[in-house]
């Protein structure tokens, strides 16, 4: 049984008390499918470089060498993957290794070894659509 | 996937040409040798970018189990935890002699190797070198998380791959001597003079390192303007940016200006400043450390385009006919121009002031802060050094965030007051009864709460800061710090015949953040059009990153509107913590949705049922009834009656729930309240702009009950 009362200047202001049992019944609200927003990796295959999980590494000083590097890999058909890719790994350490703090800073913000790290990304403010997705279905099918 | 085999502890111990001081794909200097390893690392970035991560944020996400833990350890009364003292765990790495060793000690972060180094000579709290603008080290002081089994394998993977990183940066640091300044000792206190009174950086000196034409120029250099030419080079990899900055410091963000900066004991110096994450992790409070940005002279010719960034240097206006902005010389007073392809402005906001300090400003202004930048922050800290009582004028986010961390720091040896003109902290923001509600928790941090008064006399006595209230009460204080509200900084408007909304305030924009051709404006000082939820402009975080990086977009090519809502956050203490999107206003009617177990529910019903004041409250066994106040049954509410009403209110538990701002009984806001990890939820509700008859039905969707 929930509660409710109001307060505030014209009783604008109404409040309700809901216990979990009031909550396990089924919402009678249905919400539509968000747009599920990209990755790293877009629907047709290619890179997205916006995508906040590369930091600065593909806007930075050594930007252009690290998608070289990193096209190259994802477009790699050899085997083992990207064993093809020498000349443009080599250019871009060339690159990285004129930025030692940069580039260092970005593997301590990258590979944080906190293992709990990736799925907090999706917590913090912003969530991927993707897991809203989940979420939402996850509620949709408790109705 | 497990690389726990022999070939593994050589990445530990990588050969002597092997060794940079780098990144974790540096350590691959031989392709062909660790080839297995690039895809492992590929496939990690990639997994890790499924969960679309923003890097900016310093929320934290509450639900992490290590919250509790954070929060007990840094909230304890005792104080602040000290990150130098969890130096000491770096020492066990070096006697690992098994790579599961070093996994098992976990996230050693290289440039931690430095501060043991240091820190052995002396035992103040070091500074990092200074060669070294965001040194990020590890705190992991302690008895944190074992890896949980699902991500255990991960957990090695990156622990063997730091590690060696951590090796690299050892050897470099420590056997090559990398860095010369680390023996230099800073003593904040004896700085204090000298950071409160250095003069503005100008970087460059002259105006004969601009050039004079720029392809990306960006006015302003905060949070929008970083997210703007972050959104730049991403859609245009070799991008030419110049940021123009009046403050000297490179692209910094605020939000943890009055939090967790002050956890610190002691404060860094102002370019390397950093701040304890909620996982523990120091961060820089720098996006981006200094190296990353190039030299204004290296800009014109670079193939790869770059970023640069002026300090100290100011627009006096643009001409969006030529599209050229032009800059004033400081030394001859001068302007001299700059053509661009696209401008953004991103020229934020600055703190309001009370004509009541205005009027004796002379006399007060050593001692009164109009909180904003790190220079503020400068000043604040070491004034507090000396005082003993502060001052906080203003109830609303920045003054309530404030008074808290200040109360928690330094009760009871300093005393911490904060007034403002409403009932209650944040009073503008939060209904009535929650407004209250927060206050009772702000005073629980240890400030002396005064609400309900004006400050109407400001006077200087004895070196202090004499305020009479309008209850009739004085309050002296050592530092005053005025926290009412913020102005757009439109200045470059009028010179520049650009549009400002004169109630709003801010440049006029439409929904894709044009104010002219090929001219920008994004964050604080941008009043653009939402399509959901009309004309408006914000001043949070979020929304600067949100609007500088569809700026950007834009003005590389994109033609989007602004659809992506924004949010925001605010923590005050361990209770209260919360997360907002919309149009959050206290004018506005709301209905909230609080949790209630369900045996304090039953408690409470049988005592209501027994309050003569029963009239304004209904028991309701079937959740469809429409809940809009007016079908509530309510004798008309006398104000005594209401007083009650607040009083038993106030006993109420207000802990977790949900409130919705509602205008013509369609939701435009929502504040998430102590609930974490739904604002996509909340988002999705917003774009419906759907009346709902319960909102109590659409609560459930949120499941306020879960973790």
């Amino acid at each position: 049984m929930s509660i409710r009362s109001s307060s505030g200047p014209n009783d604008k202001d109404l409040v309700i008390f809901a216990t979990k049992e009031d909550h396990a019944v089924p919402s009678t609200v249905t919400l539509p499918e968000p747009e599920p927003s990209p990755g790293l990796i877009l629907s047709n295959g290619d890179i997205n470089w916006n995508c906040p999980c590369l930091g600065g590494m593909a806007t930075g000083p050594c930007g252009v060498q690290f998608r070289e590097a990193f096209s190259c890999f994802h477009y790699s058909e050899a085997e083992p993957k990207g064993s093809d890719c020498y000349e443009a790994f080599s250019t871009m350490q060339e690159c990285m290794t004129k930025y030692p703090t940069l580039y260092n800073r970005e593997n301590n913000d990258d590979d944080e070894s906190d293992p709990m790290k990736f799925e907090n990304m999706e917590e913090a403010g912003r969530s991927s659509e993707q897991s809203a997705n989940e979420n939402l279905e996850k509620s949709v099918a408790k109705n | 996937m497990a690389i726990l085999n022999s070939r593994s502890v050589e990445i530990v111990r990588p050969s002597a040409d092997c060794l940079r001081p780098a990144p974790w794909l540096q350590l691959i200097v031989r392709v062909n040798c660790f080839q297995k390893e690039i895809a492992m690392l590929f496939r990690a970035i990639r997994s890790a970018a499924r969960a679309d991560r923003l890097c900016w944020s310093t929320r934290p996400p509450h639900s992490h189990p290590g919250w509790q833990r954070f929060y007990a350890a840094t909230y304890k009364k005792k104080g602040p935890a000290d990150p130098v003292n969890s130096s000491r765990k770096t020492s066990d790495l070096f006697r690992a002699k098994t790579s599961q060793d070093i996994t098992s000690i976990a996230s050693p972060i290289s440039l931690k190797i430095v501060q043991v180094r240091s820190s052995s000579s002396q035992n103040t709290s070091h500074a990092k070198p200074p060669s070294v603008p965001s040194a990020t080290f590890s705190s992991n002081s302690s008895n944190e998380k074992p890896p949980e089994k699902s991500n255990l394998l991960r957990n090695i993977i990156y622990g063997l791959v730091i590690a060696a990183a951590s090796l690299g940066g050892v050897y470099y640091f420590d056997v090559l001597g990398g860095n010369k300044d680390d023996s230099k000792k800073r003593k904040p206190k004896s700085e204090a003079e000298t950071r409160k009174s250095r003069p503005i950086i100008r970087n460059p000196i002259s105006r004969d390192a601009f050039p004079e034409k720029m392809q990306y120029v960006l006015i302003g250099g905060g949070t929008a303007s970083f997210a703007a030419f972050r959104a730049i080079k991403s859609k245009d990899p070799t991008a030419k940016v110049l940021v123009i900055s009046a403050e000297d410091s490179i692209p910094y963000m605020r939000p943890p200006l009055s939090k967790e900066i002050w956890q610190q004991k002691d404060l860094p110096p102002a370019d390397i400043l950093s701040f304890r994450q909620w996982n523990g992790q120091e961060r820089s409070l720098f996006y981006e450390p200094a190296d990353f940005y190039m030299n204004i002279n290296e800009l014109g010719s670079s193939e790869n385009g770059g970023v640069a960034v002026a300090t100290g240097w100011r627009v006096s206006r643009i001409e969006p006919l030529t599209s050229t902005v032009f800059l004033k010389d400081p030394t001859t007073d001068e302007e001299f121009p700059i053509e661009y392809n696209k401008c953004l402005i991103a020229t934020g906001s600055m703190p309001k002031n009370l004509p009541v300090f205005e009027k004796v400003w002379d006399a007060v202004s050593s001692q009164t802060i109009l909180y904003r930048n790190i220079r503020d922050l400068e000043n604040l800290w070491y004034q507090i050094q000396n005082a003993k009582s502060i001052a906080i004028v203003g109830g609303g986010f920045l003054g309530s965030e404030l008074a808290c961390s200040l109360g928690r720091k330094y009760m009871p040896d300093k005393k911490v007051f904060q007034m403002f003109k409403e009932p209650g902290n944040m009073g503008r923001v939060l209904p009535e009864y929650l407004s209250k509600w927060t206050t009772n928790k702000v005073i629980e941090e240890g400030v002396t709460v005064i609400p309900d008064v004006e400050v109407q006399v400001v006077q200087k006595v004895n070196n202090q800061v004499l305020m009479k209230l309008s209850d009739d009460s004085i309050v002296n204080a050592d530092v005053v710090v005025v926290a009412v509200g913020s102005e757009p900084c439109t200045q470059l408007a009028e010179p520049s015949y650009l549009e400002v909304e004169p109630n709003i305030g801010g440049f006029l924009v439409n929904a894709e953040l044009e104010a002219r051709s090929n001219l920008y404006v994004a964050g604080d000082a941008a009043c653009f059009y939402d399509p959901i939820l009309g004309r408006r402009r914000v001043e949070h975080h979020d929304h600067a990153v949100v609007s500088g990086r569809l700026a950007g977009e834009n003005m590389a090519g994109s033609m989007k509107p602004y659809k992506h809502q924004s949010m925001f956050w605010s923590d005050l203490g361990p209770d209260v913590g919360y997360e907002a999107i919309g149009i959050i206003d206290a004018d506005l009617p709301t209905v909230s949705v609080f949790t209630k177990d369900s045996e304090s529910g039953k408690k409470q019903l049988e005592e209501r049922s027994d309050e003569k004041k029963s009239d304004n409250i209904q028991k309701e066994t079937v959740p469809e009834v429409l809940s809009s106040p007016s079908e509530i049954s309510s004798i008309s509410v006398s104000e005594k009656e209401e007083k009650t009403e607040m009083k038993s209110n106030s006993d109420q538990d207000y802990s977790k729930g949900i409130i919705f701002y509602l205008k013509d009984d369609t939701v435009v806001g929502i504040v998430l309240w102590n609930v974490f990890n739904r604002m996509h939820i909340a988002r999705q509700v917003l774009t419906q702009r759907k009346k709902y008859a319960d909102l109590n039905e659409l609560a459930k969707l949120f499941n306020l009950h879960e973790e």
